[in-house]
């Protein structure tokens, strides 16, 4: 079939939407996430707490809407990718899944009854929701980077070599706790600008200090490992860019210290790292100087700079395999068909700019900090 | 594939999914109920409709949080058990499910928040339009995931490609009109309605017994009725538009679900009662009401309607296709670029999926005998009397839905809402309708065994290389978190019913939460 768009080069566009999702998903749900993570240690009394809350109250749900589409988008545009992952990280994806659904009920359930004892449940029941899955999908990133165990049989069924506390490498564990560090330092930003000034606004400054200096030696630290720590793989021979996802087609092999190959090639890249860095930094010497915008800035690059990196590093591998590298998954073998793509490029291109006028929208009406003395006249309010 | 892998799956996606459908029709029904009552707000300008609508919204709101926690493990839950049938059908699959991310799941998250925070911040039809946006979206998220369940059903629209090892798509517009998929929505979504009816209306009962907040009771009753009534008449007739759906496509869920054994000559009976055995492959003391089937699912008296033991003669046949079409599939395998051998894959194609049934029994379905090819034939025959149970026991309440909507409606009508037996006989009807709708999708999903996908893919091959260990893991560990969730939600329900819809009027004394700031 003749579609306008050829398909190798639909595969990048949908590589990079992938991207845009996940980090659509880590810049909104992420400060939510942050925030999560944070709460019980910012706010200290029920009405602080309270105020906390209705920070994110409101729109958290809009921005978990960014996972579950990064889920459905990655079903339909990298089926293999959703099948792999999925079902070789199954118990850690039980793990984010069950401290998710804490979220919802978490937020809805806490105001409906005053017991300090049933408040309490929800407050840790949020932190949960908040850092575990923080957690697990920086760990998983890790294992991605390092290749995962499954091969493919010649039907294309998978199978899977690996144990839960095989997952829980030194590198998957700082690429974890890097995960949290960046995602707390932008919720604390993210605080500086929606919560009321005074005591959280302060103890919110200076979590995300922490976080923001774990944050650059963390990510400096991962670069040394992806760098010196035997990690990497690379395609051999020709690559035919726009045949068939059959990952069996194509042949790979593990060279360590290949994920700087494409640094090399492409020395623009390079400005992804760098964003990292320069957006932490921003970040923290907002948060140093009390102004809440250009920490918020400063967070939200340094996340986006910090996914970047590990995209771009590894393209145009998404998930390789470290038990059988032929059966890893790249840009070129592992997309649905080429109309699948197309249709869903379309559907998007409509879609994606509407459904950010109307979340633009509705931050507008929300606009505005939290406060305490709200908590007393508004009934609507967490 | 060990068995007991593919079982603890399939338990473990009936209990997810069974448990989410607990919540997610109320959400769909709710949500439109109350742009109902906030549309006569907006229209009268009387506070007391204000009152109504923020108190359903209270209710409604401990309701979604629950349809959309779990509904985060039905979107994952396919590449987590299921992923080769994830690989093998994710190109036609995954669309709606991205899509209904796109167009449905954003619209609704977003605009719900606003919806409960934005009451103070927006004018009275700004809030209307709000709500009406989170109608619109749950409602449109319904629609793209019975579309994707409609596939399974009916896999309109793709076919295997043999250098891929997967289904792909070949015409989306076939998979969007699939008309399985739009008998099922319109019968779902109407199913939802009638169980957000059924719940306003129940507890409004409940009010007017006691003799408390007459005044929101009383008018909650009025929108029920009316709104259940349309609902209730709808979901009959679409859900007999479901059954017309099947006879084209489904025909084995069909026979299955009226236990009919033999092909039933024109003009077809319908079995109104009997009591179908498996291991004798008949139905005893059947009552069967003349030309009723024929007019149901062939709309004619003059088509005969199959039975299973003619479906399972021509799967059979289409099993010993499969086989050369597996054959052949192999040989394309060991080298692509063998013409003969991709000649021989189309002609067979079609029936690929029906020799993978054979896989169930040997490794090779090239070295099945005869006997084992019989066997795998009457595999197709799904689970007849729990469909033929299922399918009796959900039009019956379907029937019983109606008379009770009309009875309401003829009560409200005459004005006569306190009538005391009615109002007994609403509250005891909540469970009903929640039975009727769970069994609608053990009906749809059982009687679809053993695919996953009809024709196409035996739902034993679809699970993911886990142990035993892990899933049952998930499914304990599951069952605790749903379980306790289940007791918290049902919990805060009473408690709100309890309170009442003054409750906050009465701790939140200031004018602004009575009347909008913004007017």
């Amino acid at each position: 079939m003749d579609l306008p768009i050829d398909y190798a080069t639909l595969r990048i566009i949908w590589w990079a939407l992938m991207g845009v999702l996940l980090i659509g998903f880590a810049l909104t749900d992420g400060f939510d996430m942050g925030v999560g993570a944070l709460l019980p240690f910012v706010a200290k009394t029920d009405e602080e707490r309270r105020m906390v809350i209705n920070t994110i109250g409101a729109t958290w749900e809009g921005n978990q809407v960014w996972f579950v589409l990064g889920g459905g988008a990655i079903f339909a545009a990298w089926p293999f990718v959703y099948a792999v992952s999925f079902s070789g990280f199954y118990l850690p994806m039980f793990l984010v899944l069950a401290a998710m659904i804490l979220r919802p009920v978490g937020f809805k359930y806490r105001s409906k009854r005053p017991d300090p004892r049933w408040r309490s449940f929800w407050d840790w029941a949020l932190f949960t929701g908040g850092f575990v899955p923080v957690l697990v999908f920086g760990v998983a990133v890790g294992n991605v980077l390092q290749g995962a165990p499954f091969r493919f049989d010649s039907d294309l069924r998978i199978s899977y070599l690996g144990s839960l506390l095989g997952l829980f490498s030194p590198f998957a564990l700082l690429c974890g706790l890097l995960s949290v560090a960046m995602l707390v330092l932008h919720g604390a930003a993210w605080l500086t600008v929606k919560a009321e000034v005074g005591p959280v606004t302060e103890r919110a400054r200076r979590f995300g200090e922490i976080a923001g200096l774990a944050s650059i030696v963390l990510f400096a630290a991962g670069g040394f490992y992806v760098a010196f720590g035997g990690m990497g793989f690379r395609l051999e021979g020709l690559t035919d860019a726009a045949g068939p996802s059959n990952p069996l087609r194509t042949v790979v092999v593990a060279a360590p210290g290949a994920w700087l190959d494409n640094y090399a090639r492409h020395s623009w890249m390079i400005l992804a790292p760098v964003l990292g860095f320069v957006g932490t930094a921003v970040a923290l010497l907002g948060l140093r100087m009390d102004r809440a915008a250009l920490s918020f800035s400063g967070s939200t690059l340094a996340t986006l700079g910090i996914i970047s990196t590990v995209g771009l590093s590894m393209f145009p591998f998404i998930l390789p395999s470290a038990i059988d590298p032929r059966s890893s998954l790249t840009a070129w073998n592992a997309s649905s068909s080429h109309l699948t793509l197309f249709i869903m490029l379309i559907v998007t291109v409509i879609f994606l700019p509407l459904i950010l006028i109307y979340t633009a929208w509705v931050y507008k009406v929300l606009w505005g900090r939290s406060s305490t003395t709200a908590l007393t006249t508004n009934p609507d309010l967490y | 594939m060990d068995p007991a892998v593919v079982d603890l799956s399939r338990l473990q996606f009936a209990l997810t999914a069974l448990y989410h459908f607990l919540f997610v029709p109320l959400t769909l029904g709710l949500s439109f109920m109350l742009v109902i009552m906030e549309s006569i707000y907006v229209m009268t300008k009387r506070p007391i409709w204000r009152t109504v609508t923020r108190f359903w919204a209270g209710l409604f709101g401990i309701n979604f949080v629950l349809g959309v926690a779990t509904g985060l493990t039905m979107e994952f839950q396919f590449g987590m058990n299921w992923s080769y049938y994830s690989h093998y059908v994710g190109d036609i699959f995954g669309a709606p499910l991205a899509i209904e991310g796109l167009m449905a799941f954003f619209l609704e998250a977003t605009f719900v928040g606003l919806m409960f925070f934005g009451w103070d911040k927006l004018s009275r039809v700004g809030h209307l339009f709000v709500t009406f946006m989170v109608a619109v979206g749950t409602n449109f998220s319904a629609l793209w995931i019975l579309i994707a369940n409609g596939w399974m059903q009916n896999p309109v629209g793709s076919a295997f490609n043999p250098d891929t090892m997967r289904m792909e798509v070949s015409d989306f517009g076939a998979v969007l009109f699939n008309p399985v998929a739009q008998a099922k929505f319109v019968h779902t979504v109407s199913a939802g309605y009638v169980i957000a009816a059924v719940f306003v209306l129940g507890i409004s009962a409940w009010y007017l017994l006691k003799g408390k907040h007459i005044g929101v009771a009383k008018r909650s009753m009025t929108v029920a009725a009316a709104f259940g009534l349309a609902s209730s008449l709808s979901v009959v007739v679409l859900g007999d538009e479901s059954g017309y759906a099947l006879t084209d496509n489904q025909k084995m869920k069909l026979a299955a679900l009226e236990a009919m054994w033999e092909t039933e000559p024109a003009p077809a009976g319908l079995t109104a009662f009997g009591i179908p055995s498996l291991a004798e492959r008949k139905t005893h003391y059947e009552v069967k009401i003349p030309y009723v089937l024929g007019l149901i699912s062939t709309r004619s008296i003059d088509k005969p309607v199959e039975g299973i033991f003619e479906l399972v003669a021509i799967a059979e046949d289409r099993i010993e296709s499969g086989v050369k079409a597996y054959d052949a599939l192999e040989r394309v395998k060991a080298d692509p670029k063998d013409v003969t051998a991709r000649a021989a894959f189309e002609l067979h194609r079609r029936d690929l999926g029906y020799g993978l049934l054979l896989k169930r029994y040997v490794a090779d379905p090239r070295m099945a005998d005869a006997a084992t090819i019989r066997k795998a034939s009457w595999d197709t025959v799904p689970n007849v009397p729990v469909m033929f149970w299922a399918f009796r026991v959900m039009a019956g309440i379907g029937f019983l839905m109606i008379a009770l909507f009309a009875t309401a409606f003829v009560l409200v009508t005459l004005r006569k809402h306190q009538t005391k037996w009615f109002l007994v006989l609403a509250v005891a009807a909540i469970p009903l309708p929640w039975i009727a709708a769970e069994l609608g999708w053990v009906l749809a999903e059982l009687g679809r065994q053993p695919w996953a996908v009809e024709g196409v893919l035996p739902t034993f091959l679809g699970a993911s290389d886990l142990s035993v260990a892990q899933l049952w893991t998930t499914i304990i560990a599951f069952t605790l978190l749903y379980g306790a969730l289940a007791v918290v939600e049902v919990g805060l329900i009473l408690r709100h019913i309890k309170k009442g819809p003054f409750a906050e009027q009465e701790a939140f004394a200031s004018p602004a939460s009575v009347e909008p700031a913004v007017a």
